[in-house]
């Protein structure tokens, strides 16, 4: 059977860029023609929020939704900017480059649809600063789009008028965090921001904005285009549309595919990952980026969709798998991803500025053999006092906690061995 | 702000002040015409001023913020946030070490320990002929290829000893 | 009212606050750290979290910030629970992962918030065992000192310094655990308001060098309510004292006054009470100039027998109390009685006064001088001549965000939230002045006239209201006012009509009656409909608004009584706390001092006057003593003495009344004590009956007892002596006050006149401060300090006051036109150096530049002369420093009114300029261009 898979259609073996040419003789630029001047905005408002797209940037919240706060018709007179994220800097997570270097075009006719629905008058792509190929092919793409009249004042004739920019960013994980990456964008040091106000009604420059994933932008014109019934058709399970999957570590092919959203993970793993390396067994894996609780082999009959992996006491994230293998610590694997957090905090709350690099000294230590028994409550305890949304200002620092704490509950042994045994196990033959 | 009309405060000639070149402006007056004010283009105007000079010195820094209209204290709070604005020298070309999750797995501590040893240079050190500076970045976004690293602009993946080898051999590198 | 539970105890709150302050006010102790009063909630530091749960039903709860929550009707939190607890905790031991815990050498040792966060939360066992990161401190000016490792990172002070004070030379900088609070170099701090980081740093950061200097802890000092003497603003201070010296100033809340926060010309400048120019013994000049001492009473007998022969006559002091001018007046009688106002400030002060009281505009104080929604100043460079109103007004341009955040239903404390959707938006603020002031970059529009053209454009922005003298502002249009600034009048005029709460401010600088005028038209006209007008007029000096009331308009001034005395009409000349050689050229004052054969000065410190006395008596200095000051907005506020006169200072009422009974003047033999000569003083001027309520009176007893002025844990009384003697003296009883020179006594619940210090079991930090507030952040429960004389909405209460006769000069300024060859001097004073005492404090000595003269470019250019050049005004009135400022109106020459070397100018003369010859310029001068904008330059 041939899947029906939207977003990479264009993506080409060898992942050569599609060119607007191409794009468009393959159906692009439909699903714009389609939006304006044909529907009203509330129309394709209606049409995502029917169609159960969410979010693909690592919270699933409901497009639809978050679009229905931003104020319409006037009722908050003044620009109102519509933003891709594209900072894509989770680690383990490899997605959004490929929609970005391969097909420019999806992601410009997204948002036009998406900045339409919302009436924005702005676009921005935030995109991170090492994505330098996909910054120019986009910037390239952009300009080839206000030739052809897509962007810029009446687009296709109508009374629509959208500009668009690429912003290059200077670094810094947190950028990707909605609130901060306005913050960025305004010029400042990227601190997140507290909500409510949330960025809906009060964002970039203090006005109305939406900040949305490369990949959930990629999704808007074929919804658009195509309805909210079929969108809602490609999804093997509650869930809508098809996902990006993507598997790295020591699997034999690690990848990244489009699959309809439900796939089950022993599928994405075995089948389209070709399974463990010759030598490896899996031991756990994140399922979506370096935020997410891991699961274990138990767990891989599970259909990889919002609802279930969180049912599973984990988060479908990103939707891009990181494997932990038999060979690697469990230790050091946490300890990389807890250095990694402690350094991208923006600094702006104590339990994460403070907690996390406490955190990753006491990881420190247990990895060199310098571990105490006591050292296991310190961590249980960080995990308490960082883990819940609410205990910091944003979400990176709960999210940094939850590989700790499922590699408490999942890998214990492995930390009380380090400390019992005054080093890493795994030192000689392992990972490292 | 004002003079705190103290004869301390007057500042003396300092003759390492630098104006920003004619292509610097331009490019960053381009970005201040999309701007709703001048200090909200602070980072593009880092970036651009870095990509002409390798790095932001402090009299760089201050060039710029005369240019925004803002003072240096908060362009230089913004400049040492990013961790790609360089407020110290580096070599002609960066080399960005991804040092996050996926390539950790396949081994990029030993790929550091190779660079170490075929340039001389530890992370955040530079080569003695300035050719090449070594940073540990976050997760390229090319995990399945991991494990990877940059030289400039240009991605390197699946790397093992021997690209490592022909990037840097005979660099004439060592500190 | 909302009504919440806390620990299964309800409360009533009120609506719009956040959970934090809703506690606070309780009486609940709920630890913070980024939280302010002033500056509302960010979510920083999650130190003052809380457990809510979603109903009864709900046991688990989740965690949420108190300064973040709103308190909405039956909402359930608890404070005690372990969850929140252990939270807190973990939050204090986090915050202490890098902190050096070098309490023993830190300057903020037993006034540390963070100490007092810590014993709140229980936190005692250190888990952490890495090492802890270091920073390096950076040289911040003589006046702060900064030591980052004791950073906890609540980004109080970048947000006090930024946000709220508008400072640009101190930013966070770098990310994760590296941040660091600092400058992009060392240098000194340029805000005007730079040392309340003292005081909004929870911690030892941010310390006052000069206490670190010169240390003692904050239970060492011996403090007493006190009212700055820098300026005419009036903010309360609580000045400390140990050994006899004064260590520090820190601020004394007052909801109408300072709030929080005072400027550094108040904080710094009280120095000079330790300045090695003090008096100490009362002197006789010899024949051979030399001073001989004298023992007091003898002092006092000479004073006595001088005053008593032949015609004496008097010259009070806008900077001394109201009751020492009144008993110098009481002594040379009111016809021998000069005020001590320079003659034009004579009149100027004296319209202000009159213009206020007339006045159908509410005269605000200053909190409510935040509340403006449309500012329209003239000619006033308020952040130098009455810092602390700059600072308020920096938070009336707040209002249009508060607007906007209403509109969203955004609470006023949502700090981060107001300003990210504001941006840039402000509500207006109209500038005119000579030259650029440093509230420029929050102004809509600034406008660099000359004051003829300020005072044209204040008529015309009246007559475009409707007000004022339409005649003249048509007459000044078509010459004063150039075209353009007609179109700029024209959009204040829609502004301020626009507004509902709009604010007028002008002040006695620019030597200008018109200006005043002008204003007072502006405001009049806008006192309509359902506006609250607001006029503010500003006044130089602590009390120079009590001594125009007290002296009255007829009042001689210093001319009148040089003139006399050149005629032989005065034999002795009495002059308390004035050196007059800043009031009137040097060949008048010594014209004056010349023709009466006794002297008799009393002062604090040595001056050119007290140089050229017969006698002088030392006057104890404020903190010495007791005194009402009268403020610009007319408020009588009392300050007490912290500590008892050194030496054989005297407070100089002692002296005058120690006179006066020692002339058998028998008027004086019912006044025995301090309190007596205030309430003569109010029974006999009844513009100033209200400053008997100025503060309780001598008999006042706190539940019975005195209020201590030492806390309760001053140590070592015995051994502070012990060099002299190892027994104790027994403490003087302060007779004079309801204050104890000692920790015995009461101090809590009385009126916020006699708060001497804060302190609370649990809270030894300055934050103890809303113990004593009926709320968070609101009045003092005893009640708000300092009594108004000129009451809101001022026709209700006329003073004595009759049309102020016009002065030639002051008026003068109506006349427009540039001369050719001739400038016209425009003072541009400096928060430092510009008034006479705070320049003689040691701290301040670094800040205070040489005086300067001003001129735009194409006049310097005129001239051949730049930056660094020396620049002779006049014949021979002064050879100063030439700074070249892009914004200087053509055709003035600003001058650094009160700095050296600028005694001889006079505000609105016309002078002639050209370069001095033997000029040496400094060294490695340049014109800097740290300008805050396009177009304006600083030099
Ligand atoms: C620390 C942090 C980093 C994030 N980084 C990214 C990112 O790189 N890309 C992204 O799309 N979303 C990222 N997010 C999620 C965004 O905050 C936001 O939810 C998302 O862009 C919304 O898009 P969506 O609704 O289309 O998923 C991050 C969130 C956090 C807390
Ligand atoms: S959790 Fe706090 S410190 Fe960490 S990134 Fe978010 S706001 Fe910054
Ligand atoms: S005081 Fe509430 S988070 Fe800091």
């Amino acid at each position: 059977m041939s899947l029906d898979l939207p977003l990479t259609r264009n993506v080409r073996p060898d992942r050569s860029p599609t060119g607007f040419a191409a794009y468009e003789a393959n159906g692009g630029y439909r699903g714009l023609k389609a939006a304006i001047g044909k529907l009203a905005p509330a129309e394709c408002l209606q049409i995502i929020k029917d169609s159960n797209l969410r979010g693909r940037g690592g919270a699933g919240f409901p497009t639809g939704m978050k679009w229905s706060f931003v104020p319409m018709d006037g009722a908050s007179p003044g620009h109102k900017y519509l933003i891709c994220n594209a900072d894509e800097m989770e680690p383990g997570t490899f997605k959004d480059r490929l929609l970005l270097e391969c097909d420019p075009h999806q992601l410009i006719e997204g948002m036009i649809c998406a900045a339409y629905t919302i009436q924005a008058d702005v676009a921005y792509i935030f995109i991170r600063a090492e994505y330098h190929k996909a910054a120019k092919l986009l910037r390239e793409a952009i300009a080839v789009c206000y030739d052809k009249g897509y962007l810029g004042s009446a687009i296709l004739g109508s009374g629509y008028n959208l500009e668009m920019q690429v912003h290059s960013s200077a670094g810094r994980y947190i950028c990707g965090e909605e609130t901060a990456l306005i913050s960025s964008l305004e010029g400042k040091r990227a601190n997140p921001r507290a909500k409510p106000p949330f960025p809906q009604v009060s964002g970039l420059w203090g006005r109305p904005t939406i900040v949305n994933n490369v990949e959930t932008l990629c999704n808007i014109h074929h919804i658009i285009e195509r309805g909210a019934d079929w969108f809602q058709s490609l999804g093997l399970t509650e869930d809508a549309g098809t996902k990006l999957y993507g598997v790295s570590g020591r699997v034999k092919k690690p990848g990244c595919w489009e699959l309809p959203i439900g796939t089950p993970i022993r599928e994405i793993i075995e089948e389209y990952a070709g399974g463990m390396a010759d030598g490896y067994q899996l031991r756990g894996f994140l399922p979506g980026g370096g935020s997410t609780d891991f699961l274990t082999p138990e767990h891989l009959d599970l259909a990889m969709d919002y609802g279930t992996i969180g049912k599973a006491g984990s988060r479908m994230g990103t939707g891009t798998m990181i494997i932990l293998d038999d060979r690697t610590c469990p230790v050091g694997f946490v300890k990389n991803l807890m250095e990694f957090f402690a350094r991208e905090s923006c600094g702006f709350c104590t339990p994460c500025r403070d907690g996390l690099p406490w955190s990753a000294q006491v990881l420190d230590d247990i990895e060199h053999g310098r571990g105490r028994p006591e050292d296991m409550d310190t961590l249980a305890r960080q995990v308490t006092f960082i883990g819940a949304i609410g205990n910091t200002h944003c979400a990176l620092a709960p999210g940094a906690m939850e590989p700790l704490q499922s590699a408490l509950k999942y890998f214990r042994e492995d930390f009380e061995r380090h400390i019992s045994g005054g080093a890493c196990p795994f030192r000689d033959g392992g990972a490292r | 702000m004002s003079d705190r009309n103290s004869s301390a405060t007057i500042p003396l000639l300092d003759d390492t002040e630098t104006t920003l070149s004619a292509a610097e402006i331009a490019g960053i007056d381009a970005e201040i015409a999309h701007a709703p004010y001048r200090s909200a283009v602070a980072i593009d105007a880092l970036k651009i001023v870095q990509a002409h000079r390798g790095w932001v010195s402090d009299e760089s820094l201050r060039a710029i913020a005369r240019h925004l209209h803002m003072s240096a204290a908060e362009l230089d709070g913004i400049a040492t946030f990013y961790n790609l604005i360089f407020r110290r020298p580096v070599g002609e070309k960066v080399i960005l070490l991804c040092n996050s999750i996926s390539c950790w797995i396949k081994g990029c501590e030993g790929l550091q320990q190779q660079i170490t040893q075929q340039l001389g240079i530890g992370l955040g050190e530079t080569t003695g002929d300035n050719r090449y500076t070594l940073l540990p970045v976050t997760c390229l976004g090319a995990c399945d290829k991991a494990p990877v690293l940059m030289v400039g602009e240009d991605l390197h993946e699946d790397v093992d000893a021997q690209t490592l080898r022909q990037l840097f051999d005979n660099s004439g590198g060592g500190a | 009212m909302p009504t919440i539970t806390i620990d299964g105890v309800h409360y009533e709150v009120e609506q719009g606050k956040n959970l934090l302050e809703s506690c606070l006010s309780l009486g609940l102790d709920l630890p913070y750290f980024c939280w302010h009063p002033a500056m509302g909630s960010i979510g920083a530091c999650r130190q003052c979290a809380v457990v809510q749960y979603q109903n009864a039903e709900d046991t688990r709860g989740r965690i949420v910030m108190g300064c973040m929550t709103p308190v909405s009707d039956g909402a359930i939190f608890s404070l005690a629970g372990d969850k929140a607890q252990q939270f807190r905790e973990a939050i204090v031991e986090s915050l202490m992962l890098n902190h050096p815990h070098d309490c023993p050498v830190c300057a903020e040792g037993g006034e540390c918030h963070l100490q007092d966060m810590t014993v709140m939360v229980g936190h005692r066992d250190r888990h952490y065992r890495g090492r802890k990161n270091t920073h390096r401190n950076q040289y911040l000016g003589p006046l702060i000192n900064h030591e980052m490792n004791r950073c906890i990172t609540c980004y109080r002070c970048t947000r006090y310094y930024r946000d709220y004070a508008g400072g640009t030379d101190l930013a966070a900088m770098a990310a994760h655990d590296h941040i660091y609070f600092g400058r992009h170099q060392e240098g000194v701090l340029q805000s005007e308001f730079a040392g309340n980081l003292v005081e909004v740093c929870p911690t030892g950061v941010f310390t006052d060098k000069s206490l670190v200097h010169d240390y003692t802890r904050k239970w060492d000092l011996q403090s007493a309510p006190s009212v700055c003497t820098g300026c005419a603003v009036g903010c309360n201070t609580m000045p400390g004292e140990r050994y006899g010296r004064l260590k520090r100033v820190h601020n004394r809340f007052n909801a109408e006054v300072n709030g929080y926060f005072l400027c550094d010309r108040g904080r710094f400048g009280a120095g000079f009470v330790n300045s090695d120019k003090a008096l100490e013994y009362p002197g006789l000049r010899q024949a051979d100039g030399r001073y001989r001492a004298l023992d007091h009473h003898e002092a006092l007998l000479r004073m006595a027998q001088q005053c008593a022969q032949g015609r004496v006559a008097g010259i009070g002091s806008p900077r001394a109390s109201v009751e020492a001018n009144y008993l110098l007046r009481q002594l040379v009688g009111a016809d021998n009685f000069a005020p001590g106002f320079s003659d034009t400030e004579q009149v100027l002060v004296s319209l202000a006064l009159q213009l206020q009281a007339d006045s159908a505009a509410l005269v605000p104080d200053i909190a409510t001088i935040e509340s403006a929604d449309a500012v329209l100043i003239l000619g006033e460079d308020v952040t130098n001549t009455a810092p602390r109103i700059a600072l308020a007004l920096r938070q009336s341009v707040r209002n249009k965000a508060y607007e906007l955040a209403a509109e969203l239903k955004l609470e006023t404390w949502q700090d981060a939230a107001i300003r990210n959707l504001a941006q840039h938006q402000r509500s207006p603020l109209f500038i005119a002045a000579v030259a650029d002031t440093p509230l420029d970059d929050v102004a809509t529009q600034c406008l660099y006239l000359a004051p003829a053209s300020i005072a044209a454009l204040g008529q015309a922005v009246a007559a475009g209201l409707g007000g004022g003298d339409s005649k003249a502002a048509t007459d000044n249009a078509a010459g004063a006012l150039p075209r353009a600034i007609q179109a700029e009048a024209a959009a204040i005029t829609a502004a301020l009509a626009g507004a509902k709460r709009p604010l007028v401010i002008a002040g006695t600088t620019c030597g200008s009656a018109a200006i005043l005028r002008a204003a007072a038209e502006v405001a009049s006209a806008l006192c309509s409909g359902a506006r609250q007008t607001m006029l503010c007029l500003c006044v130089p000096e602590a009390n120079s608004l009590g001594q125009a009331i007290l002296a009255g308009p007829d009042a001689p001034n210093l001319t009148t009584l040089q003139q006399r005395a050149s005629a032989g009409e005065i034999d002795t000349l009495v002059v308390l706390e004035n050196d007059l050689y800043r009031r009137g050229n040097e060949a008048q004052i010594d014209a004056l001092l010349a023709a009466c054969s006794q002297v008799i000065v009393l002062d604090g410190l040595d001056n050119a006057t007290t140089s050229a006395a017969n006698l002088v008596l030392p006057a104890a200095n404020f903190a010495e003593s007791e005194g009402t000051l009268v403020s610009l907005e007319g408020r009588a506020q009392r300050y007490f003495p912290v500590f008892q006169p050194q030496a054989e200072r005297r407070a100089a009422w002692v002296w005058l009344l120690a006179c006066l009974k020692e002339m058998e003047r028998s008027e004086v033999y019912p006044l025995h004590h301090f309190d007596d000569i205030t309430r003569a003083c109010a029974a006999d001027i009844p513009a100033l009956a209200g400053i008997t309520a100025a503060a309780p009176d001598l008999h006042y007893l706190n539940l019975g007892v005195k209020i201590p002025r030492q806390p309760a844990r001053y140590s070592g009384r015995t051994a502070m002596r012990a060099n002299i003697s190892v027994h104790e003296p027994k403490q003087r009883e302060d007779e004079e006050t309801p204050l104890a020179f000692t920790m015995e006594g009461l101090n809590r619940d009385q009126p916020g006149a006699l708060l001497p210090w804060v302190w609370a079991p649990g809270w030894n930090s300055n934050q103890s401060v809303h113990k004593f507030q009926t709320e968070a952040g609101g009045p003092l429960k005893g009640g708000t300090a300092g009594a108004r004389l000129l009451h809101p909405g001022g026709s209700r209460n006329r003073t004595n006051t009759r049309p102020v006769a016009g002065d030639a000069a002051a008026e003068n300024s109506g006349v427009s036109g540039a001369q050719p060859g001739l400038w016209q001097l425009v003072p541009r004073p400096r928060i430092f150096g510009s008034d006479e005492l705070s320049a003689m404090s040691p701290a301040l000595a670094e800040l205070v530049s040489p005086g300067f003269i001003e001129l735009c470019p194409a006049d310097a250019a005129g001239l051949g002369i730049d930056t660094g050049d020396g620049v002779e005004v006049g014949d021979q009135l002064a050879t100063l420093e030439l700074r070249v400022n892009d914004s200087m109106a053509a055709g003035c020459a600003g001058y650094g009114a009160g700095l050296a070397g600028t005694g001889n100018l006079r505000a609105l003369a016309r002078v002639s300029l050209r370069r001095a010859e033997t000029w040496q310029r400094r060294p490695g001068l340049i014109a800097s261009d740290r300008g805050a904008g396009p177009g304006s330059s600083h030099v």
